[in-house]
């Protein structure tokens, strides 16, 4: 299974509507993406909390239907 | 309660089998609460058995921290139970203080910018290299 980039951007974006997000495909597979998401709504969370938010975006389909998304998040400067 | 810890630096703790979700819950507490550093990783720090966990033990190796780590591979039930857990879908996990920092890419990310160190400075975990 895997999940196009741009459905990945519009989750993230449904779970924070003011994200700027910039998606890689690792392997040109469609199955291990790595993504910068900032957003002011991490702002004063730890790195685990705002990975969490993002995660929460993708429910059970995160490692399952996404086999893999590598994480950098933050709030703006 | 203490009798399964090893005390010894990098020691190592292998998981029982068969128990239920709760005593894992409580086992996972235990370790993490009990131990100021402790990796939930895939294999041992000599003989790691997966990339991400081989690159947390290279960092706390190179810092010079002394942690406990449970190998998840021998345990399916704390395979699954540390995710629940953290809220988190993978493997590693490194808690310091009984609170989970993070897995290998926010560890990583944390030791490129000096934030590991001075998060394990603040909870008082000897440092032995900083740079």
């Amino acid at each position: 299974m895997a999940m196009a980039a741009h459905e990945i951007e519009k989750r993230i974006l449904a779970a924070l509507p003011d994200a700027k997000i910039e998606i890689r495909d690792l392997a040109g597979d469609g199955d291990h993406y790595a993504a910068t998401v900032i957003s002011e709504a991490f702002r004063g969370k730890t790195r685990v909390q705002q990975h969490q938010m993002v995660n929460a975006a993708f429910g059970s389909d995160m490692g399952t239907v996404l086999h893999s998304l590598a994480l950098q998040t933050k709030a703006p400067d | 309660m203490q009798d399964y810890l090893t005390g010894n630096a990098a020691g190592t703790f292998s998981g029982l089998k068969g128990m239920h979700m709760s005593d894992i819950n409580a086992l996972i507490d235990e370790q993490v609460k009990n131990n100021d550093v402790f990796l939930y990783m895939k294999g041992t720090p000599d003989f790691p058995m997966c990339g991400f966990s081989g690159r947390v033990v290279q960092i706390l190796g190179y810092l010079g921290v002394d942690y406990q780590s449970a190998n998840v591979l021998e345990n399916q039930e704390l395979r699954e139970g540390i995710k629940a857990y953290a809220n988190w879908p993978t493997i590693p996990q490194l808690y310091v203080k009984g609170e989970f920092v993070g897995g290998a890419d926010i560890v990583t990310e944390m030791f490129q910018a000096g934030e590991l160190q001075t998060h394990l400075a603040e909870k008082g975990i000897a440092v032995k290299q900083t740079a």
